[in-house]
């Protein structure tokens, strides 16, 4: 390489490394992920059965129409710290969707121990695990620390390109795409004419097959909570943290316990070392006393 | 076993001495359990218990896991979820197993640059060593096939880059690759055999762990100061010495409970921040993950193979020398097996008569650019290789290189080393004053604060 090209590289790189400038990607970067507050975050968060509700309503009647959760059985809906649904509400849900079944060799209504349906469309991806597969934007240069301090992950995506689809921009106007805008969304295509001459990106996000989904009232809540589309994107995105991780509450509670019993049983050996060395630190044989 | 003088086992009661004459099972067992430790032993002392507690919760935990999975390319995934869903507690097992890999590998790096700094891979000790270097490179070997396992996208991914490496060598690279995958590609045959060696791997770690704990044994441990244990007769030996139970034992579970206490805050809170997301995804094929990353304990050996591309101009050197033959692909993969090479050859490296970095002035400045290093080229390797970062990996690892290869070496000719303790027990002691003692370091004198 040419000298100066690697000391301007090398100033570029001391610049974003001290003031964290955002570096020329190839790909679109992606806008600032927004930071919602979810009830699960932190430590002690668990999730909010009436959010797990209204995101499983506006899945069940937005997003089942072309995506699938495979992974995710009925009846774990009727499980505690999950959306705690009664037995008679989740059979009576389950009924609503009809399975396969190869050995009648025909469709029958789900029962509580079939899975959601997969995704009907092709290029639809099951949302099973997506809360948990999109936590990768998590601070500066891969460090986590944003996922670590603000608990940025997975369902902050999701809800970010929920409410994405914004004005598209100037330069894509004409562009000859499918799909649509979207200000978070990076691995999607860009037009040539919303790139500089060097190949890099002058919009945030790119374009997405999924066209937008939420518009606002799609869904009637039956709690009454008004369904904006920042609230349906933030319900749906804790049902899909939900679907996820359907043991964060244990694995919390379990954290807490097993940390505490550490804490405890560190407290006791750190005692018994101390009491241990002490007549060897301050030299008296056990014995000449 | 140990060559320093102590008690031994003596059987008393008539069961005790008619087992003892047919198998000594319970004086290996004493002898081992209060084996005359030096009293001196810091808190950098605590990572071999540590590392022996990983490996039995890898097994036990791997075993449990075994029971519920699925190793075949259309079940594994799924099997890996049914774990986390359906199994009870199995998100704890697996959580547990998950980020148990890391815990293993931030305590072996501990403990091997604890060696290094207090030169405890100099002689006797050369064969503890040299059997620890084995062992890390089985780990590795265990965790990245462990890795491929759950068949997400990194998984097969980075499997596809690693026994790609094997494919870089010359002349044999492509038939050893294919061997390795069992097939042109990585595929259910690659599963399998992965699945295979990596629950057959733990057990063979096992045995050499035996091993180097029985090479420790015979030539007593090292200490901060580098000195000997006295070992003229037992009393003598008394001095500077304790018997590892119950000194050690209990100061090695305090620390242990400490650091499980933060183990098991990341599994409980946030047990996939070690991980990769994409590794969520179920493996395919046709789609190439943006950007492929080892796990985090590989890293600073991946940055030392990206570091030499053909930019380089060693690199250009060295395929010209050879018509072709080690190219840019090739020498990166040496430069990566070389580093860990040049590691396990420090015995015969350092020429330094000083053991400990304690006493060595020039010395710890050099090592403890060697830990930088080791960060910045964990932190390089994470990043796409592009803009500046390969320039910081190619320093990072032309450092790695030179410490090993040039600073030794050299060292132990220009340093020169500050005055030792004569015995363990003077430094013990100095640490430990007496009462109205004035507290002082061994060998050197230190002002002592007004009063």
């Amino acid at each position: 390489m040419r000298p100066l090209k690697t000391l301007l590289l090398a100033a570029t790189a001391a610049v974003g490394l001290t003031a964290a400038a955002p570096m020329a990607h190839a790909a679109g970067a992606p806008a600032a992920i927004e930071d919602f507050d979810f009830p699960f975050e932190g430590p002690l968060g668990t999730y909010d059965r009436d959010q797990l509700q209204r995101g499983l309503q506006v899945y069940t009647e937005i997003c089942s129409a072309c995506h699938g959760l495979r992974l995710v059985a009925f009846r774990t809906l009727a499980d505690p710290g999950g959306p705690s649904y009664s037995e008679d509400e989740m059979r009576a849900y389950a009924e609503t969707f009809e399975i396969y079944d190869a050995e009648i060799d025909d469709w029958r209504p789900a029962t509580p121990t079939d899975h959601y349906p997969g995704s009907l469309l092709e290029n639809a991806p099951d949302l099973s695990l997506m809360a948990k597969a999109r936590a990768g934007f998590s601070g500066p240069y891969g460090t986590g620390i944003n996922q670590l301090v603000q608990g940025i992950g997975g369902p902050e995506y999701i809800a970010s390109l929920l409410i994405g689809y914004v004005e598209t921009p100037e330069c894509g106007l004409d562009a000859d795409l499918d799909g649509a805008y979207n200000k978070y969304f990076t691995a999607g295509a860009i037009p040539d004419s919303c790139k500089d001459e060097d190949g890099n990106s002058l919009v945030d996000g790119s374009w997405i097959a999924m066209g937008q989904p939420l518009w606002g009232d799609d869904v009637f809540y039956a709690d009454e909570t008004e369904a904006t589309i920042e609230q349906q994107a933030e319900d749906v995105a804790a049902f899909l943290m939900w679907a996820a991780e359907p043991k964060l509450a244990a694995r919390k509670q379990a954290g807490l316990t097993g940390v505490g019993l550490l804490a405890l049983l560190a407290v006791m050996l750190y005692l018994t070392n101390k009491q241990l060395w002490a007549p060897i630190k301050h030299r008296q044989r056990p014995d000449d006393e | 076993m140990s060559g320093i003088p102590h008690d031994h086992y003596e059987p008393k009661t008539k069961p005790e001495q008619w087992l003892h004459r047919r198998l000594p099972v319970v004086g290996l067992l004493y002898d081992t359990l209060m084996i005359p430790t030096p009293k001196n032993l810091n808190w950098m002392w605590i990572w071999g218990i540590v590392l022996v507690f990983c490996l039995v919760l890898q097994i036990v935990t791997g075993i449990i896991l075994v029971m519920h999975y699925t190793p075949h390319v259309d079940h594994a995934f799924d099997s890996v979820e049914h774990i986390m869903r359906n199994v009870n507690a199995g998100w704890a097992i697996r959580y547990a197993h998950q980020n148990g890999a890391s815990l293993f590998f931030i305590a072996v790096y501990f403990h091997i640059f604890r060696g290094l700094f207090y030169g405890s891979y100099k002689a006797p000790r050369e064969i503890t060593w040299i059997i620890g270097m084995l062992i890390y490179l089985l780990m590795m070997a265990t965790a990245f096939m462990g890795y491929v396992l759950p068949w997400g996208q990194m998984s097969f991914w980075g499997a596809t880059v690693i026994t790609g490496l094997f494919g870089a060598i010359p002349f044999i690279g492509e038939a050893l690759q294919t061997w390795l995958l069992g097939g042109p590609a990585v595929d259910n045959a690659t599963l399998n055999r992965f699945f295979s060696l990596h629950y057959l791997l733990p057990f063979v770690i096992a045995g050499l762990v035996v091993v180097h704990i029985w090479a420790f044994h015979t030539t007593g441990n090292n200490n901060p100061t580098g000195v000997e244990v006295r070992r003229g007769s037992k009393e003598e030996a008394e001095k500077d010495t304790l018997p590892f139970w119950p000194y050690f034992v209990i100061k090695d579970l305090f620390a242990l409970a400490v650091i499980l206490a933060v183990f098991w805050a990341i599994v409980g809170f946030m047990p996939n921040y070690l991980g990769h997301p994409d590794n969520y995804i179920e493996a395919n094929p046709l789609a190439t993950p943006a950007h492929i990353v080892p796990e985090w304990y590989f890293l600073p050996f991946y940055a030392i193979l990206r570091a030499f591309d053909g930019d380089v101009w060693i690199v250009m050197l060295s395929s010209w020398l050879t018509g072709g033959i080690v190219d840019a692909k090739f020498f990166g993969v040496i430069a990566m097996f070389g580093a860990i090479v040049v590691m396990a050859l420090a015995p015969w490296l350092d020429t330094s008569r000083v053991r400990s970095g304690r006493y060595r002035p020039m010395f710890r400045w050099a090592f403890y650019v060697l830990i930088v290093d080791f960060v910045v080229l964990t932190w390089v390797g994470a990043l796409p290789a592009e803009g500046i970062y390969p320039y910081i990996a190619l320093v990072g690892s032309a450092y790695w290189f030179a410490y090993f290869l040039i600073i030794l070496p050299l060292l132990g000719v220009i340093e020169k080393p500050l005055p030792q303790p004569a015995t363990i027990e003077e430094d013990f002691n100095a640490a430990h004053p007496e009462a109205g003692e004035t507290p002082k370091k061994a060998g050197a004198s230190v002002p002592s604060p007004a009063e």
